[in-house]
């Protein structure tokens, strides 16, 4: 039975086992290969994409339960690395080798959108399923609350155009 | 978006090489290929492999060590360009496969700086030289009036400037400058060297697009999960594949024949699982049922073997150094004082497991691969399929962490073996079961010192012993004696004692083992670091002081043997510099302010290894049995520093990756089998339980570039564990600490 979801805002359908897990149907099925394996057990966090804008480990997914859903992944938060988490994680040069980075990056966009201003406590709750064996965990911690400001900043920026607009529109 | 991204290219790609026609590519640069069989073989001096400039003004160089996360791939392109007088927006790099011309391309043991920083800068400065004097005859001046700047040459007094694109046809029929005659910049005219450049790969990663292992594709690729023997030395008797091929995705099952001793990088052997998807396969080889012979290590037990190796760390070993009599004070000594100390076998679980794509066709072999050695690649690989090594060409991605695992190719020879029987290219993908259950483990230790000690605490013989399986072992099953490891912190112990006598014992192993970041460092530091540490307490002595004392006056020490001093060492063990990164370590730490209480303590150790000096105050916090590491403090003195954004990051992994050896880490076997698999049974430290803090101090040095990767992890666990003696007086003599706090 194919499976039709929708993949960094575009339909997709794919026709594999129903069991198939996300990570592979993105990574072997589609070539989509910014999400990593890591542990296949939901322990590391290298596969996390969102669905329906929730962080999830893709790993222990099965295809078949994203059927109509949302997904996106890392390669889907923007065109140009132009997301306040990306533009954090530039600023802070954080990635070592990189290969848990983009589970890493797709964990805080889910913990920024809930906690916009989270603190050092906030970040070890949502972070510490994401293992850096490189040991990055200073330079995220450091970069969640820099994406923090940056995404305040943009809100703030949006809500002043919004506004200009509707005074255009007045 | 700047884009350096290791893309997966056909042969043709690269056999016809990165640069066009018309590019200037050096003659002449020679590159001292230090110790490598590559140098000594064919002596292959080929010019201008790291290079190039274009006619359009793109400036190619070659990176020719894997990138795992040292950030190297950056920092050897800065040295070319800076010499050059590049604009580093315009410099491509680009990544080498494997190819003995590139001198060793063995990315391990920290010394891909201290090694290639000079054929690095001499490659700039050739070329930098061969465009001033382009210009200099295009322009009728003297060359001494031209100067390269910013991917241009200038004449200051006519206010004349030419790019380096247009000068590239004049450049390259240039004289190329002998060795000697080369002028380097002075450190203020720097650009990049010693500033902060983010990585080359920083935008493709956080992009998801840069391309790993385990992410290379070629047209045709099939899929291979292959089931290992459950114990090492094992072999296949019989299986039966008919569950597994009704896997939708499985196509067929394959064998790789059992490996002979020694295990030196051979694969293990086993049944391959081959499937269009990744997770097929490995589904298939869950249905596989498999009789396995078990071989001789089937009785193989953690436990007992521990035992032997305490055991004869409690008996005279064989002598490694020996200064003055020790036995003679120990008779007399009013106050002795021993310990024995235990690193258990470690795992190096990079993030990205072993994965490796091949492609067999016309007798020849074409890999993809994440490693950190792809000339090992091309010899193992050929060695399995009886072919020459240059006729296996191997691609090099980036790696998803390496720490040592990745310098051992097996997993490439499993790939090329499959291809061959599939006449189709093959991706080979452990799984993370796979990685810790079958790697090749950082080797155990079972340590004994004893010191007698003078009115003040101050040792005045020291014995030491340690007993480990070498990892020579693993190309002679008859090596019982470590050999290099005995440089790593046991030999070199350079206390100022007048009597001093390291020994080492004798083991054999059953299971594969292999380097980890900073190898036998790691049981060594944590030894010796720790017994200092007891003797300072036993004293009542601040450690810092203490520590300070046993170092002794500066001096130097020629850690050569003998025969090898001839000329000047510019690497001579200073202890100057030893004790200057202490002392920077305990200001920076705030060491004499802060006073144990409340369970909150410090401890410190120190250690050189791979050339640099590492100073290490870790602060913790013991609270009913839970560790917190609020804090640490890492100073270091590595000589020269090219990138020292990267550096830091290196020593802020290196805390990390200290915490979890210390915290956590251990590989034990029963019944043969390896009874860790995953990171639920394997831990390693996670945000939440590595330190919270780490600060890097760099001591500034125009030493010679020295190591960075790896010193930083040996004075970790000494550290940590002193730390937690000063705050609840329990002493941690064997690793992991795990629930030893109770
Ligand atoms: S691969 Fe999914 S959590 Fe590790
Ligand atoms: S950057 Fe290497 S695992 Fe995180």
């Amino acid at each position: 039975m194919p499976v039709t979801f929708t993949l960094n805002g575009k339909p997709q359908t794919v026709d594999v086992s129903p069991q198939m897990p996300l990570l592979w149907v993105l990574r072997d099925s589609l070539g989509m290969t910014g999400t990593k394996f890591g542990c296949g057990m939901a322990l590391c966090g290298c596969c996390t994409v969102h669905i329906n804008g929730q962080p999830i480990r893709s790993c222990v997914t099965p295809i078949s339960t994203v059927a109509g859903k949302s997904v996106t992944t890392i390669e889907g938060l923007s065109s140009d690395n132009s997301h306040p988490v990306q533009r954090a994680w530039i600023e802070v040069d954080v990635p070592q080798c990189g290969y848990c980075q983009s589970g890493q990056i797709m964990t805080a966009v889910g913990l920024l959108k809930k906690t916009a201003h989270p603190t050092d406590a906030d970040i070890d709750e949502a972070m510490h399923g994401n293992i850096c064996r490189c040991g990055t965990y200073q330079a995220i911690r450091h970069a969640v609350h820099l994406a923090a400001q940056y995404q305040a900043a943009a809100n703030r920026n949006a809500t002043v155009a919004q506004n200009v607009a509707e005074g255009d529109a007045a | 978006m700047k884009s350096n991204s290791i893309t997966v290219v056909s042969r043709r790609d690269f056999v016809g090489g990165v640069f066009s026609a018309g590019a200037l590519v050096l003659g002449g640069i020679l590159l001292p290929l230090k110790g490598t069989a590559a140098a000594t073989a064919d002596a292959t001096w080929q010019p201008n492999v790291y290079l190039g400039l274009e006619p359009d003004g793109r400036v190619i160089i070659i990176a020719h060590r894997s990138e795992m996360g040292t950030g190297i791939r950056t920092s050897l392109p800065m040295i070319v360009a800076e010499e050059l007088g590049a604009d580093w927006t315009r410099v491509k790099i680009e990544q080498a496969i494997g190819d003995a011309k590139y001198g060793s391309q063995d990315t391990d043991g920290s010394e891909s700086i201290r090694d290639f920083y000079d054929p690095m800068r001499e490659a700039g400065a050739t070329a930098r030289m061969m465009l001033e004097s382009a210009a200099a005859s295009k322009w009728g001046v003297p060359v001494s009036e031209c100067r390269a700047r910013n991917h241009e040459v200038l004449h200051a007094k006519s206010d004349r400037k030419l790019g380096f694109g247009e000068l590239v046809p004049l450049a390259s029929k240039q004289p190329v400058p002998k060795k000697e005659q080369l002028k380097f910049k002075s450190p203020a005219e720097y650009r990049y060297v010693g500033k902060n450049v983010p990585i080359t790969d920083l935008d493709d990663i956080l992009a998801g697009h840069a391309v790993f292992g385990m992410d290379a594709r070629v047209p045709g690729m099939v899929y291979a999960s292959i089931e290992h023997p459950p114990v090492f030395g094992g072999k296949l008797k019989t299986y039966d594949d008919a569950e597994a091929r009704k896997v939708r995705g499985v196509s067929k099952t394959l064998t790789i024949p059992p490996f002979k001793p020694p295990y030196a990088f051979q694969p293990l052997g086993g049944v391959a699982v081959i499937a269009d998807n990744t997770w097929a396969a490995m589904q298939g080889r869950r249905k596989l049922k498999i009789d396995w012979d078990l071989g001789p290590n089937a009785s193989l037990d953690s436990v007992a073997y521990k035992k032997t190796l305490q055991e004869t760390a409690r008996k005279a070993c064989k002598v490694a150094r020996n200064d003055g009599d020790v036995d003679a004070v120990f008779k007399t000594a009013a106050k002795v004082h021993e310990a024995e100390y235990y690193v258990p076998h470690l795992a190096h679980a990079s993030m990205e497991p072993p994965v490796a794509v091949a492609e067999f066709k016309n007798g020849k072999v074409e890999l993809w691969a994440s490693t950190q050695n792809p000339q090992a690649v091309q010899e193992t690989v050929a060695k399995a399929m009886g072919l020459k090594p240059t006729d296996v060409t191997c691609h090099v991605t980036l790696l998803g962490g390496g720490f040592g695992r990745k310098s051992k190719p097996d997993y490439c020879a499993e790939a090329a073996i499959l291809s061959k029987q599939m006449g189709k290219p093959v991706k080979v993908v452990w799984s993370r079961e796979d990685d810790i259950r079958f790697d090749f483990y950082h080797a155990v230790a079972a340590m004994y010192i004893k010191a007698a000690t003078d009115e003040k605490g101050r040792p005045t013989a020291w014995l030491q012993r340690s007993v480990f399986p070498p990892i020579g072992s693993q190309d002679d099953v008859a090596a019982k004696y470590g050999t290099f490891e005995l440089d790593m912190g046991w030999n070199d112990v350079p206390y100022d004692i007048p009597n001093f006598r390291a020994e080492c014992g004798p083991a054999d192993t059953k299971i594969r083992i292999g380097w980890m970041r900073s190898v036998a460092n790691i049981p060594h530091a944590f030894a010796v670091q720790s017994f200092t540490d007891e003797l300072a307490a036993a004293a009542g002595r601040d450690r810092v002081e203490y520590l300070l004392d046993v170092l002794g006056k500066p001096r130097k020490i020629d850690l050569r043997p003998p025969a090898e001093r001839k000329g000047p060492d510019p690497y001579m063990l200073d202890i100057a510099r030893m004790r200057r990164v202490i002392e920077i370590a305990a200001e920076q730490s705030g060491w004499a302010k802060k006073k144990p209480g409340n369970g909150r303590a410090l401890g410190i150790a120190v250690h050189r290894s791979f050339l640099t000096y590492v100073a290490t105050v870790v602060e913790v916090e013991v609270d009913k049995g839970k560790l917190r590491i609020p804090r640490v403090d890492m100073v270091l003195d590595t000589g020269k520093v090219i990138n020292p954004d990267r550096v830091r990051a290196q020593l802020e992994g290196a805390s990390v990756f200290g915490a979890s050896i210390a915290l956590m880490g251990e590989i034990t076997a029963a019944n043969g089998r390896v009874q860790q698999s995953n990171f639920n049974t394997y831990p390693v430290a996670r945000l939440n339980e590595a330190p919270v803090e780490t600060h890097v101090h760099i001591v500034p040095s125009s030493a010679p570039p020295a190591g960075v990767g790896e010193p930083g992890v040996p004075p970790m666990s000494p550290a940590i564990c002193n730390a937690i003696f000063a705050a609840t007086g329990k002493r941690i003599r064997e690793l992991p600490i795990k629930k030893q706090l109770g």
